[in-house]
């Protein structure tokens, strides 16, 4: 393991570590609005200052580090595992069936995701809680991002389907869902190892498209895109650095991810 | 030989006094025009005519105010109508009809005269059913057709179907077009005209020559040679070009920005106080509303909801939300329209024990902090705003922390603008909605489409067959009884009680009154901002840039 990796690893460890002690460290909670002391600077009171309705920004970025670091892989999971599905079949099935998934994948791409996740987001029931809310948001997530994985993986098992141990193994008389899942699926794994981690920074930062626009994780709930709103116009945040940290931690992270999943794609190439 | 001084020194003095008159000359030239170089600000969209009589959008307004000549003008400052080119006028006991005696020797930009024939040009076309003029709607208050009496080139009178309330104040609004000019609407009575337009980009409007005022000494008006108006959506932008100085003027500022900009160049931002805008929050009582029976008891219940008006903090919402620059509202007429605000109204109070008391009297009570009601339903509803505006959130935000004193459970919910319309207008399927209402006029008869229990825009319950209320039937009474008096007295009277039922009965849960907030560049002057719209514009042919 490189050092840029293990530091990447260290990174993440102590990022997931903070934020699952968010309890401890910022015991007020993410909602507390302190209203006398609304958008004020760092202090020993609020490390980060506090957001416009006066809640502890330092607090808000823990939680909402929790949120985006639980849900983003569990999103990522619920992605690459119908991907797995839709594209592995499809691949190791060939013909007709690889054209018939490949073309519903192709109509998933071409949708405009964006406006897909409003239109979905606009007909869901009105009284849900925020951690429903939250749920949704990256179910929704999981369930519309798998159509790019889809297609590498139809590609990966379609060579698979021709290469000469599963033609040994069809010929010892190995068939139908027992040769997918035994000779095919391991030599799979790699290719999933690497959606799956390519995945989470793409989730998180969808989140984070959706929370600017104000559709993601309902109020009071933070999450990292209720968070990067505050970076709305540059005018009024040029002399309010710490306003950064939110976007320094999304950075940060996104960017460990990449670190330490580089090391899956060349496993998986 | 004898050197010429005599000749020489008389020569010089023949030249001073030539240059003292010179400079004289220069001096009057100098004040009678006083053209005082360009002003520039932004449109924050793309106008969408010049035709001002189908002027709706706030672009083409913008440039209606600048560019048309109105019989009557509303000082944006005192509020008081005031002669334009009209000399005087009588609006008749019955509100039917409306004199004007107009001012003669006045042209067009083109130089086409100005007579009472332009008038009756102009309401004719405004009251055409085949243009579906939005100002002309504002006259339609009765079936038949308009009728225009022309006695002689500076005397018309003209006479509407049925009562117009307010009438003489509605010609604010009535730019006069030209009934003879090949240039149709780009012949202009108003200080400026328009001259260039690149779409997207920038409108060029020039003084117009023939305009008619003149100033306390004589000078000929506007002072301004031309106004560049830059189409900029972007408020960040704009701000930006603003603090580089290159615009000088921005109206309805960001509270944000507006304390942004105070920090650092006080002299530049202007608070004028309460706007005639307000924000308010509403309840669904649409009886078809797709809602369970025991939400849709609690919403339609006066109690119920004057209760959650007294438990939310207005104060904090104005202190923290607009941060200070917004004041707790009253009731359906801001304290900034001077006229028609009921003065009598009392400040809501803010009690969260008080709300509770009124809920407990109701049947409501508490359970281990949450609100029941009487067959135990837990209190909990959700409020829908607007997703993109951070003041509408951060207010929702802050009612679902006041409500959680009394045990009300508020789920804040952000949707985009059409999802939100549809479900207000067409599926009713929402329980509370957090919105905005931007009023540009001052007369009663604009919220004519809100307070009619018949009207699409009565918000909490729309288009009514019949008020289902006692209440809702009343306003209707007293808004049609006004809408139909011309004597200001009795509108006065019949809008105070309409006011005092809204406050009462809470259909609208009023929370603030933006202030007008505002900035105008040092190198412009004679600025002095006002609440009306157009804020720091309002007097522009009386600025100047230096």
């Amino acid at each position: 393991m490189s050092v840029w990796r293990r530091v990447a690893c260290a990174v993440l460890l102590l990022v997931a570590g903070l934020s699952l002690a968010a309890n401890v460290l910022a015991p007020a909670g993410y909602a507390k609005q302190y209203r006398e002391a609304a958008d004020s600077g760092p202090s020993s009171a609020h490390w980060l200052g506090t957001d416009e309705i006066g809640r502890d920004r330092f607090a808000r970025v823990l939680y909402g580090t929790r949120i985006s670091l639980l849900l983003a892989p569990a999103a990522a999971l619920l992605s690459t595992l119908m991907a797995a599905l839709v594209g592995g079949l499809a691949g190791y099935l060939g013909g007709g069936w690889a054209r018939g998934a490949m073309a519903i994948t192709d109509l998933f791409l071409s949708l405009p995701w964006l406006f897909l996740l409003i239109t979905v987001r606009a007909l869901m029931p009105l009284n849900v809680s925020p951690l429903v809310s939250v749920l949704v948001t990256f179910l929704m997530l999981g369930l519309l991002g798998w159509t790019s994985a889809a297609r590498v993986l139809c590609a990966s098992a379609g060579s698979l389907r021709d290469s000469d141990f599963v033609r040994q193994a069809r010929a010892s008389g190995v068939r139908g869902a027992r040769l997918f899942w035994i000779h095919v699926m391991p030599n799979l794994k790699p290719v999933l190892y690497a959606q799956f981690w390519i995945s989470i920074p793409a989730f998180i930062l969808s989140e984070a498209n959706l929370g600017i626009l104000g559709l993601g994780v309902a109020e009071p709930m933070p999450s990292w895109g209720s968070l990067l709103k505050e970076l709305e116009g540059l005018v009024s945040v040029g002399s309010e650095p710490w306003k950064f940290v939110p976007l320094i931690l999304l950075a940060v992270v996104v960017t460990s991810f990449q670190i330490v999943m580089s090391k899956q794609e060349e496993v998986a190439a | 030989m004898k050197a010429p001084w005599g000749k020489v020194a008389r020569m010089v003095r023949r030249s001073r006094r030539a240059l003292l008159v010179a400079l004289v000359c220069l001096g009057i030239l100098g004040s009678s025009a006083m053209a005082q170089g360009e002003l520039r600000f932004c449109l924050r969209s793309e106008p969408k005519t010049f035709d001002p009589l189908k002027v709706e959008d706030d672009a083409s307004v913008a440039v209606r105010y600048l560019t048309g000549g109105v019989l009557v003008r509303m000082n944006r400052q005192t509020q008081a109508l005031e002669p334009e080119l009209a000399q005087s006028w009588k609006v008749s006991k019955d509100g039917k009809q409306i004199t004007f005696k107009l001012r003669s020797g006045i042209s067009f930009s083109d130089g086409t005269p100005f007579s009472a024939e332009d008038v009756a040009y102009t309401v004719q076309q405004l009251m055409d059913p085949a243009l579906h003029s939005p100002t002309g709607d504002t006259f339609r208050s009765g079936p038949g057709n308009v009728e225009t009496k022309i006695f002689s080139p500076t005397q018309i009178s003209i006479t509407f179907p049925a009562p117009v309330a307010g009438l003489d104040r509605q010609f604010d609004q009535v730019a006069i077009l030209s009934a003879h000019s090949g240039k149709k609407e780009m012949a202009v009575l108003g200080p400026f005209m328009v001259a260039d337009y690149k779409p997207g980009a920038t409108l060029l409007l020039k003084r117009n020559p023939n305009y008619w005022k003149t100033d306390a000494q004589g000078r000929k008006l506007p002072y301004l040679d031309s106004i560049t108006l830059d189409i900029q959506p972007n408020r960040d932008v704009e701000m930006l070009r603003f603090k580089r100085g290159e615009v000088d003027l921005i109206n309805s500022l960001d509270s944000e920005y507006f304390d942004k900009l105070a920090a650092t160049s006080p002299q530049l931002v202007h608070d004028a106080g309460a706007s005639l805008d307000s924000e308010q929050m509403w309840f669904n009582e649409v009886a078809k509303a797709p809602l369970p029976q025991y939400k849709k008891n609690w919403f339609r219940s006066a109690t119920f909801r004057r209760a959650i008006s007294e438990a939310i903090n207005r104060a904090d919402l104005a202190r923290v939300v607009f941060r200070g620059h917004a004041q707790p509202a009253v009731g359906p007429i801001s304290p900034a329209n001077k006229f028609w605000f009921n003065a009598k109204l009392k400040p809501a109070t803010y009690s969260p024990d008080a709300a509770l008391k009124a809920l407990q009297a109701e049947g409501f009570r508490m359970e281990n902090g949450e609100l029941k009601d009487r067959e135990g339903n837990a209190v909990v509803f959700s409020i829908i705003t607007n997703s993109g505006n951070k003041a509408r959130e951060r207010m929702a935000t802050m009612i679902q922390e006041d409500l959680q004193k009394i045990g009300v459970h508020v789920n804040v919910v952000t949707l985009d603008f059409p999802s939100l319309i549809e479900r207000m207008t067409q599926s009713f399927d929402y329980e509370a909605i957090l919105l905005g209402l931007t009023n540009v006029g001052l007369d009663p008869n604009e919220q004519m489409n809100v307070w009619l229990s018949s009207s699409e825009n009565h918000q909490w319950n729309p288009q009514e067959k019949t008020p289902e209320t006692p209440w809702e039937a009343e306003i209707d009474r007293l808004m049609q009884a006004q809408a139909s008096s011309a004597d200001a007295k009795r509108r006065k009277e019949s809008f105070d009680r309409v006011q005092e039922i809204a406050v009462e009965q809470a259909p609208f849960i009023y929370l603030v009154n933006r202030n007008a907030l505002s900035a105008v560049s040092q190198r412009v002057q004679g600025a002095s901002p006002v609440i009306l719209v157009p804020q720091t514009y309002w007097n522009v042919e009386r600025l100047s840039v230096k």
